[in-house]
């Protein structure tokens, strides 16, 4: 077993071969990105394909291979299920899979993993019943959990190398034009998808919109599509906006926001030109709000917002007080709308967004991200993957990404959720390690990481209560009481990568409780 | 100092998680309601878990008040169990006559002697809401010494008038001037009736204005939200806390010099001023517009 | 305080943090519990805690309780407990409040 720098256990045999956690910046290597293979296509040759069947069998699939899949549908997405039951039907083993993130609609995963189809899993998050079930142990093969940022490292340093994307294409003509922002099935920014294109072996574009060469705006362009099918339906448009962003009504929400959009305005970030990241959780879009009504005050423009885009930061823009979005995912219409309306909100890749081996990725730029949490411990470090029980249930996200790269990085989570602690002792699993967490906002008042001298002299006058973070925790049990910790197996069911591909943790099946 | 209670929130007995959250809104007093928010067959379990809520959850500094049945149902239990619990306010609600008061204050009395708590720690409250109740307002306020406020209950009211609410609050203005003339003249706090289209953000201001205008204490609200509304519309202005500051300076300096005439500027300043300059920069401090009375 | 179970009894709802309590007499000794808790592996052994001290408190030995928890503090737990309780023994005024406490 091998310590981390934040005093995680890994396994040797992990820590040999992924190496052990050292610390956000202990990286800075100069390397050569991955390549792929090209077959030529000449003037005549078609991309079209007429069903999946015939699409596998042109791309040369087989045992043992990599495919990927973008999750921009989220539980909207048809094309993973459909890709796969294909290639259950016509009998594939030992299939890695490496899509952006998984939803809970891709439980039929499941039973391709049991037979034996799936052998190998990396993937941003896992939801619900697939969660539950690797927790479970029903996979050999630990998963890999990546962030964004972290993926696209991977994926253009060559440690996942793709042999097929099946990519989802809201709109594509028959050389394999896609773009996100017409069709049926819309979903605005490809970001994530982007990467696979330009690195993957084979790329397959799906489509239910084809549409007369050219297709425009290209997101993903011809040279990066080896075949084209048309098929009924992608993708739901209401799963694709399920993170539909009402504004929140719990007081709760409310209060945090409240404080959290205090935090920003005393800060010496708040100021002309600023730059900030939020989350699409309730709070996170409540800070959007607040914050607006900060800007309209004292006349306070900011130069960028960024990350997965929401309703509010579209409103922002359009109300003149952001100049630009940059933007990897959308969460809802408005979004995926104003990305194809308005000349100052630009797609961008995933590549571009997070990833740490990257000639400079957009979210150095940042002054302000604010991030959620499932758990934050004592010292700072964020769960944003397993539940309170230790079992998988979330997704990495860009957490880990921005919250190393921006200037001050926020949680806000609510003290104690029913009678779960948020504020612990230790972490479930470390996601975020918590040198690069400035501030955790609560109900209850806030936190300053210790770490940030500058900022507890900036917050002095603060008008918001402030607490050590072991305080916080405090309240937090004083509350709920002293929640036992879960027991653990040995078994690894997941190893959670860094952004820069080192163990910052991994996840173990939980053993019997003692209840 | 005197108590603030600009917001008085509403909370229902058998709610579990709103009474573990009820603290962290800033509500200058919370409101446990065992009365019309609790069904009959409940009024049992609405009792038990208020009582252990009152006794483990830490409300900071908001006020508890418990709105209890009446005395000829559940009245007497529910004033055994929140005297045992060390509720600070017992609040009746459909008072009518003096009587009223004077019975709970005796039912409260013999409360605390069993319990073995300190004589008189139980304050009360009088929820006035029908004809009779306006025009023994006067009465009901002097009632009792535990009395720190008289409210207006205007669901029941605006029906034993034979009206209901109106956006204008024409209905309602003789019952606030008299319950508010009642208050003063006992010397306790008079809060207005709840506002409980919490989507109707519009209204809920307008209504607070008028209440504020009048000379209200305060404001009892339904939900959360409605906190920050109340609290923004009874803040002091700027202009008003230095007039305010201004004023606290000469009252120090009288009492530094041991003089009994306070005076801003050369001029003597009378007491009403003075009254009213300790309430803005009480206001103020709730407000978090100043710290620590305006010293620092 | 004696209290005597009756008959079966139920007390507070399956909200977001409360507990449901029923409880009943037993012919067996002791007090069984069973617990389907949300928060089980954390907070299982506490509120099982809560729940007989609670019986305890009113001379209680002897009873079944099924408990389903969505959460609750532990002063809902005891405050649910205590109204099962005194509804399947038929009390319903007088309360001892210093042995409750």
């Amino acid at each position: 077993m091998v310590k981390n720098a934040i005093n995680r256990e890994i396994p040797d045999n992990y820590a040999a071969q992924y190496g052990a956690f050292e610390g956000a910046w202990a990286k800075q290597p100069t390397y050569k990105t991955t390549s792929r293979q090209v077959h030529a296509i000449h003037p005549g040759d078609s991309k079209l394909v007429a069903s999946i069947h015939e699409a596998i069998e042109k791309v040369g699939l087989k045992d043992g291979m990599t495919i990927s899949f973008h999750h921009h549908f989220r539980e909207g997405d048809y094309i993973m299920n459909m890709v796969l039951a294909e290639i259950s039907k016509m009998g594939f083993k030992n299939l890695s899979i490496a899509p952006s993130s998984i939803a809970n609609v891709h439980e039929p995963l499941i039973d391709y993993i049991k037979d034996g189809m799936i052998t190998n899993i990396t993937s941003s998050g896992l939801r619900d019943k697939l969660g539950a079930a690797i927790s479970d142990g029903i996979m050999e093969n630990p998963v890999v959990i990546r962030s964004h940022g972290g993926r696209a490292r991977a994926i253009a340093s060559g440690d996942i190398h793709i042999d097929v994307a099946f990519l989802g294409a809201p709109s594509c003509d028959e050389y394999g034009n896609i773009n996100g922002s017409h069709g049926k099935a819309v979903c605005g920014s490809l970001g994530y998808a982007q990467i696979d294109a330009k690195y993957a072996d084979k790329v397959v574009a799906i489509t239910d919109n084809l549409v007369p060469y050219p297709n425009t705006p290209i997101s993903i362009p011809q040279t990066d599509v080896d075949y084209v099918l048309q098929v009924d339906k992608i993708g739901d448009p209401d799963g694709i906006a399920s993170g539909a962003t009402r504004f929140t009504k719990n007081p709760k929400e409310l209060i945090i926001a409240e404080y959290a959009a205090k935090v920003i305005e005393a800060s010496n970030y708040f100021k002309q030109g600023f730059s900030f990241q939020t989350g699409s959780g309730g709070a996170s879009l409540a800070v959007t709000r607040f914050l607006k009504k900060a800007m309209i005050d004292q006349d306070i423009k900011a130069s960028l917002a960024i990350g997965g885009i929401t309703q509010p930061m579209v409103d922002l823009l359009e109300a003149g007080l952001v100049d630009k979005l940059l933007d990897v995912q959308d969460f809802d219409k408005a979004s995926a709308q104003s990305l194809r309306d308005n000349e100052n909100h630009y797609e961008m890749d995933a590549e571009m967004y997070a990833s740490p081996f990257s000639k400079g990725a957009v979210i150095n730029k940042l002054d302000v991200a604010i991030l959620s949490a499932l758990e934050v411990d004592t010292d700072f470090n964020v769960n944003v993957m397993t539940g309170s029980d230790g079992v998988i249930r979330g997704a990495s996200g860009g957490h880990c990404d921005t919250a190393a790269s921006c200037k001050m990085t926020m949680i806000v989570a609510p003290l104690i959720r029913g009678r779960i602690p948020t504020i612990v002792d230790q972490v479930n699993t470390v996601i975020t390690p918590g040198e690069s967490v400035d501030v955790v906002v609560t109900e209850y008042g806030v936190a300053i990481n210790p770490a940030r001298q500058d900022l507890m002299a900036m917050f002095k006058a603060l008008d918001v209560p402030q607490f050590t973070i072991d305080e916080l925790r405090q309240k937090a049990y004083a509350i709920v009481g002293t929640p036992d910790p879960i027991v653990y197996t040995d078994r690894v069911v997941a190893l959670i990568e860094y952004r820069d591909g080192t163990l910052i943790d991994v996840v173990r099946k939980p053993g019997q409780q003692n209840d | 100092m005197k108590r603030l209670r600009t917001t008085m929130m509403f909370l229902p007995g058998m709610n579990a998680a709103m009474l573990r959250d009820a603290g962290i809104y800033g509500a200058d007093a919370l409101m446990f309601d065992l009365e019309d928010a609790v069904s009959m067959k409940e009024k049992d379990a609405a009792r038990f878990l208020v009582h252990e809520a009152l006794r483990t959850i830490d409300y900071g500094q908001a006020e508890t008040v418990v709105r209890i049945n009446e005395l000829d149902t559940f009245g007497r239990q529910d004033i055994l169990a929140m005297v045992d619990a060390g509720v600070e306010v017992i609040r009746l609600p459909k008072t009518e006559t003096a009587q009223d008061i004077i019975d709970v204050d005796q039912a409260i009395s013999a409360a605390e002697d069993r319990l073995g708590k300190k004589q008189g720690q139980t304050h009360m409250m009088a929820a006035i809401e029908s004809a009779e109740g306006i025009f023994n307002a006067r009465d009901i306020a002097k009632a009792s010494d535990r009395l720190i406020g008289i409210a207006l209950g205007a669901e029941d009211y605006v029906t034993n008038l034979q009206t209901r609410r109106y956006p204008d609050g024409q209905e309602l203005a003789f019952g606030r001037s008299m319950i508010l003339h009642a208050a003063r003249a006992a010397g306790v706090d008079a809060i207005d009736t709840v506002y409980s289209d919490i989507e109707n953000e519009a209204g809920f201001r307008e209504e607070v204005q008028r209440i504020k205008a009048l000379g209200f204490n305060g404001k009892s609200v339904v939900n959360p939200r409605q906190i920050p509304i109340v609290k923004e519309i009874f803040a002091p202005t700027q202009k008003e806390i230095y007039q305010a500051s201004r004023v606290i300076k000469g009252i120090q300096e009288a009492e530094a010099n041991n003089s009994g005439v306070i005076s801003v500027d050369g001029k003597m300043v009378d007491k009403p001023i003075v009254e009213r300059a300790q309430r803005v920069m009480q206001l103020a401090e709730a407000s978090g517009l100043i710290k620590n009375g305006g010293q620092n | 305080m004696n209290v005597e179970l009756k008959h079966q009894a139920i007390a507070g709802t399956t909200e977001s943090s409360d507990i449901q309590i029923m409880i009943e007499p037993n012919t067996n000794e002791g007090i069984e519990i069973q617990l389907d808790s949300s928060v089980q592996f954390q907070f299982g052994k506490q509120i099982k805690l809560v729940i007989m001290d609670t019986l305890e408190k009113l001379d209680i030995t002897q009873a079944y309780v099924k408990a389903t928890d969505q959460g609750a503090l532990d002063c809902t737990v005891k405050a649910r407990t205590l109204t099962a309780a005194f509804r399947a023994a038929d009390i319903d005024q007088d309360y001892d409040w210093q042995v409750i406490d």
